[in-house]
């Protein structure tokens, strides 16, 4: 089950805003993915080890040398706002 | 009442590129933005791919901090939203980290155990504008960082800081970190409690202590406080607190209640790493002679005191240039003297990293000090002269007339015209008051510019004024 304060410190964990229909909605959804999950835990996967990836692959690797960085023009192309080379952002008083 | 103290410690890797994409990792002093990449900028679509020699930087660590390395390790997301993090999350490792269970030896002899350590992203920097807006600067994104947590066993705030010095000496020697603290390049977090009993009290975590000093002065300050409440039997509230240098205090950050909620899970676009048997073999040979391990032999072959070992072996290059000296010239306590006398001092005021002096020119000065051909003082001038020039000691003392004077004719010369010079002296001397030998002596040393024999000069001296 999940409650309606769930959905609310999801959203917030998030960065959303939600309408009153919205977190109805969500609540309903998200409650429907967890029951599958309920479904899934009644297999015993004691002996099968967790899959983190799809592919059977493992240390794909770079060596350590520099390649030409994007130009600070290009960096800041998609920002809403920018100012001296820096991307402009509202106000940040403490991390949260 | 029991202090306990865990730190949480964040190292810069060397490396030329950031971790998981090409661009240069040298973000100090780099115009905002310069070194940025769909990757790092954390653009829809971008692929991280890991930099090789963080992990072999990372292993180094791990292996002089005798951890053990476990078969495969795996990234996960750390997500929060913060504008120093432009992907949303940050790329680090979490329920199979680089390496676990080492430990670090104290100079005191102590071993800290280590829980962990583990490979993750730095994030960008942030400038809060008083006119209401913050900027971001992404050249440190995706700057490689190990993330090295200890286990509880720090007893107290002056413990703490030996651990992180010897830490950073670790990293240093390692060559991995620069270990630059005022910079960033080095990051320290604590976990303190208190408890009048053996069980574990109710912790805080204090953040942005950037030197040792703050380390120790921000632990001191915390344990008082928690001991104060605990004595009145008020509860510690968990919480993360932050150092404030200025005023000397810690303040609250954030309460339980907002506690972070990270959501870890496996980094899908990143496969796994093994470490092989071979690999770690191969890292583990290229570990340079560790600090302790230096500290213990030098115990044993030189013979020096505990003090002199502690400064000369702080810096590998330091340590490395002694054991040159000492093999030109095998005379460990003497060479430990000027060192610490002359070439650190020298050293510091080059404001370089390296000892300019060659070492067998700074074994020549001490050689000619001991056959008598310059004394002490000179000896200081030509080791401050080949320092800055590079020119040889033998070519200095020859070129600037600067070989001691114990011919003794040439002295015989110089001791009589003293003499006939200072009457007063002289009559002191025999009158009884023999400490006017020392002023006749400077007298000399005057006339010579330093370059008598202080030993044939003080004989002179006697013979002459006891035969008149
Ligand atoms: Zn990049």
């Amino acid at each position: 089950m999940i409650t309606r304060e769930d959905v609310l410190h999801i959203a917030k964990l998030a960065r959303l805003q939600l309408s009153e229909e919205q977190i109805a909605l969500f609540q309903e959804q998200l409650g429907k993915i967890l029951g599958y999950f309920q479904e899934l835990e009644k297999l015993d996967t004691s002996s099968v080890p967790p899959m983190t990836h799809v592919l059977d692959l493992s240390n794909v690797l770079r060596p350590d040398e520099p390649r030409p960085s994007l130009s600070v023009e290009e960096a800041l192309r998609n920002a809403p706002r920018s100012r001296e080379g820096y991307f402009e952002v509202p106000r940040i008083v403490e991390k949260t | 009442m029991r202090t306990v103290i865990g730190l949480e410690v964040h190292a810069q890797l060397l490396t030329k590129t950031k971790l998981f994409c090409s661009c240069s990792a040298a973000y100090f002093g780099a115009p905002p933005n310069a070194h940025t990449c769909p990757v790092c900028l954390g653009m829809p679509g971008a692929l991280p791919v890991l930099n090789e020699r963080a992990v072999e930087y990372a292993l180094k660590a791990a292996l002089a901090l005798h951890c053990e390395i476990p078969a495969r390790s795996v990234f996960a997301r750390k997500n929060y939203f913060y504008p120093d993090l432009p992907k949303g999350y940050q790329i680090s490792q979490y329920e199979e980290p680089l390496a676990l269970r080492g430990y670090l030896e104290l100079p005191t002899g102590k071993r800290v155990r280590i829980r962990r350590l583990h490979l993750e992203e730095d994030a960008g920097k942030l400038l809060h504008r008083p006119e209401g807006y913050s900027l971001v600067d992404l050249n440190r994104a995706g700057v490689p960082l190990i993330e090295i947590v200890s286990e509880p066993d720090l007893s107290s705030p002056e413990e703490a800081r030996l651990y992180m010095e010897e830490l950073r000496r670790v990293l240093r020697y390692l060559g991995v970190c620069s270990g630059d603290m005022e910079e960033g390049s080095l990051r320290c977090d604590a976990n303190v409690s208190v408890s009048p009993d053996e069980r574990l009290g109710t912790k805080t975590e204090i953040k942005n202590m950037n030197s040792f000093r703050a380390i120790e002065e921000a632990l001191k300050f915390e344990v008082a406080r928690q001991r104060a409440l605990v004595e009145k039997g008020h509860p510690i509230e968990q919480a993360t607190l932050t150092w404030n240098e200025a005023l000397g205090r810690t303040e609250l950050m954030r309460s339980k209640e907002e506690a972070e909620d990270y959501r870890y899970f496996p980094e899908p676009d990143l496969v796994p790493l093994q470490i092989d048997d071979a690999w770690r073999e191969r890292v583990k040979r290229s570990l340079p002679e560790l600090p302790a391990q230096k500290r213990a032999r030098w115990m044993q072959e030189y013979k020096l005191p505990e003090y002199d070992i502690s400064v000369l072996t702080d810096e590998r290059s330091v340590a490395e240039y002694f054991e040159s000296v000492v093999g030109l010239y095998p005379h460990p306590k003497d060479v430990s003297n000027w060192m610490m006398s002359e070439i650190l001092r020298l050293l510091k005021e080059s404001q370089t990293m390296e000892i300019a002096l060659k070492p067998e020119h700074f074994a020549r000065v001490l050689e000619m000090v001991s056959s008598g051909q310059i004394n002490r003082t000179v000896a200081k001038d030509v080791i401050a002269e080949s320092f800055k020039t590079g020119k040889a000691p033998d070519e200095i003392v020859r070129a600037r007339g600067l070989s001691q004077i114990s011919d003794e004719q040439a002295l015989a010369e110089i001791v009589a015209k003293v003499l006939a010079e200072n009457p007063k002296a002289v009559a002191d001397f025999q009158s009884g008051k023999e400490a006017a030998i020392g002023f006749l002596q400077g007298q000399v040393m005057k006339a010579t510019g330093g370059k008598a024999d202080p030993k044939k000069t003080r004989e002179m001296l006697l013979q002459r004024l006891r035969a008149t």
